[in-house]
């Protein structure tokens, strides 16, 4: 096990996923639901896929229904996130992960961001409140 | 958390499983935030979407004998009986909306199917506590009313509904509606299209905070609409105050409850008009129009009316109301004028919908971006443009 960090459990669960970091606020409605990719054209995760991923993101962005709904998709499709870990946790966002138990944390602890980059594999253990590297 | 006797008792599942849900994910969201407790709400708006998360959601609680105590109104779907007339319906999408309207109904839902709630039908006064979901309407009823209510999702404002409470943390607390940015508004907001684009670029330089605007005289009840919607489009912004206007920013210090702003940006012409140009499809020919993101008030049907009287359309043109708004138009002789120029109001529709299948693929004009944005799933194309110069559009054809 590698070095760890601090968190705060928004949605419970532990999971394990490569990091995958998004500059932009996400909208789960537009990752296509049956491959996983963003199809936002101008977000910086265009193009790109979050299967299986933990992503870490500022905030959920748009409407108070998409975020549920593309959530749900992305479940059964089985294409979705392994976890997310945010800087603000907004309502909608929140909601939606705990009512379709995708893990979901905020407050991870500055030296995350510093010190993590993407393509690194981690296990996202909101319980516990700790994101741990492989 | 410390819980009432009362939900304690939903908690345990005395109230049934539906309302015991309902509580559990209540408790969850409160846990998140460091809730102390719950309070009582005494209005919700529930985004009925009748997308499948939705169904699956409303159905749970169905099975599990929940009623709303605190009964909502509810966000659009579609019309399948007027969309019978205009296309024909996949049979799957109309069951959809037949099995959505049966769960909310069993569940007590007040069914207005309209996204526009705090203008009719579920009017908040200044500090009472809500549940609020749908994009436009959180931000609405927060900074127009001073209402408080967090950014609800459909799903925790029908919890909400189903047990009458809400944890109590976030926008509900004076402290956290305090602004954080001034934005400085340097460009003219002549009418309330540069409201859509405002919203939509303000999110940009603002990020996750509660924006303070300096610079905006008297904006209408449209305008404030569109910003709303869009600021939840390009963002998520629950509460935004406008200095000399909303009533919690009658000044500066008020609106930052006496701190000084985290930052300070301006807006100027040049970013509305580039915001625009990097968000609407390209100029020429178009196919139809649609407008009603969020649904059109009877001023808008009214602007349109005017324009369109004793001509002729050259594309479909769609106008999304409230029940109420079109039976309106319908009195006021609009509609007619509308229909004998080939235009029509349709009531109770959300555009994120699947009975405009008969448009994927083909050019639309809107003057709303949330319209343009959702649409992105469903092949739509959209060119944005004023009310206006977009109705002129759809006489012509092209723009």
């Amino acid at each position: 096990m590698g070095k760890s960090y601090k968190c705060h459990k928004i949605a419970g669960g532990k999971v394990s996923g490569e990091v995958l970091f998004s500059k932009d606020p996400l909208c789960f409605y537009l990752i296509e639901p049956k491959s996983g990719i963003v199809i936002e054209k101008e977000h910086c995760l265009y193009g790109k896929c979050i299967t299986g991923k933990i992503i870490v993101f500022p905030y959920g962005k748009a409407s108070s229904v998409v975020q549920a709904d593309g959530m749900y998709q992305l479940k059964l499709s089985g294409m979705g996130p392994a976890g997310m870990v945010v800087e603000n946790a907004d309502t909608t966002l929140a909601a939606s992960a705990i009512i379709f138990e995708l893990p979901m944390a905020n407050k991870a602890e500055s030296t995350f961001y510093k010190e993590v980059h993407d393509g690194e594999q981690a296990v996202l253990d909101t319980e516990k409140g700790e994101i741990i590297l492989i | 958390m410390k819980f009432t006797a009362e939900e304690q008792a939903m908690m345990d599942g005395r109230y049934g499983v539906g309302t015991q849900l309902a509580m559990r994910v209540l408790a969850a969201i409160g846990e998140a935030y460091d809730a102390p407790y719950m309070v009582p709400v005494t209005r919700t708006h529930v985004a009925l979407s009748n997308q499948e998360a939705d169904l699956w959601f409303a159905e749970k609680l169905v099975e599990g004998g929940a009623k709303c105590k605190i009964r909502p109104t509810v966000n659009p779907s579609f019309n399948w009986k007027e969309f019978h007339t205009i296309t024909t319906l996949d049979n799957e999408d109309e069951a959809i909306v037949k099995r959505t309207h049966v769960a909310y109904n069993k569940l007590g839902a007040i069914m207005t199917y309209d996204c526009t709630p705090y203008l009719e039908r579920n009017v908040p006064r200044f500090g009472e506590i809500l549940s609020f979901s749908e994009s436009s309407a959180t931000p609405f009823v927060n900074s127009v009313y001073g209402a408080r209510s967090n950014r609800e999702s459909a799903q925790s404002a029908l919890c909400s509904a189903i047990t009458g409470v809400t944890p109590y943390y976030g926008f509900l607390l004076r402290e956290n509606r305090a602004g954080n940015v001034l934005v400085h508004i340097e460009a003219d907001m002549k009418d309330d299209f540069d409201y859509q684009m405002l919203g939509y670029l303000v999110p940009r330089k603002t990020g996750f905070a509660v924006p303070v605007f300096e610079g905006i005289m008297n904006p209408s009840k449209e305008a404030l609409m569109n910003l709303g919607a869009q600021l939840n489009t390009g963002g998520n912004v629950a509460l935004y105050h406008i200095i000399g206007f909303t009533p919690e920013a009658r000044t500066l210090e008020e609106a930052f409850q006496g701190k000084q702003p985290q930052r300070e940006v301006t807006v100027t012409r040049a970013e509305l008009t580039a915001m625009r140009e990097e968000i609407s499809a390209p100029a020429g020919k178009i196919d139809f129009a649609l407008y009603g993101c969020p649904h059109f008030t009877i001023d808008q049907v009214a602007v349109i009316a005017g324009l369109v009287k004793d001509k002729t359309l050259a594309v479909p043109l769609f106008i999304m109301t409230s029940s109420l708004t079109r039976n309106l138009a319908q009195k006021m002789g609009y509609m007619e004028i509308l229909r004998q120029a080939g235009g029509r109001i349709v009531e109770d529709t959300c555009m994120d919908q699947p009975c405009w299948k008969f448009l994927y693929g083909k050019k639309g004009i809107t003057d709303s971006p949330k319209c343009a944005y959702y649409t992105k799933r469903r092949e739509m194309q959209f060119v944005i443009a004023p009310l206006e110069a977009s109705v002129k559009a759809a006489l012509k054809g092209r723009y």
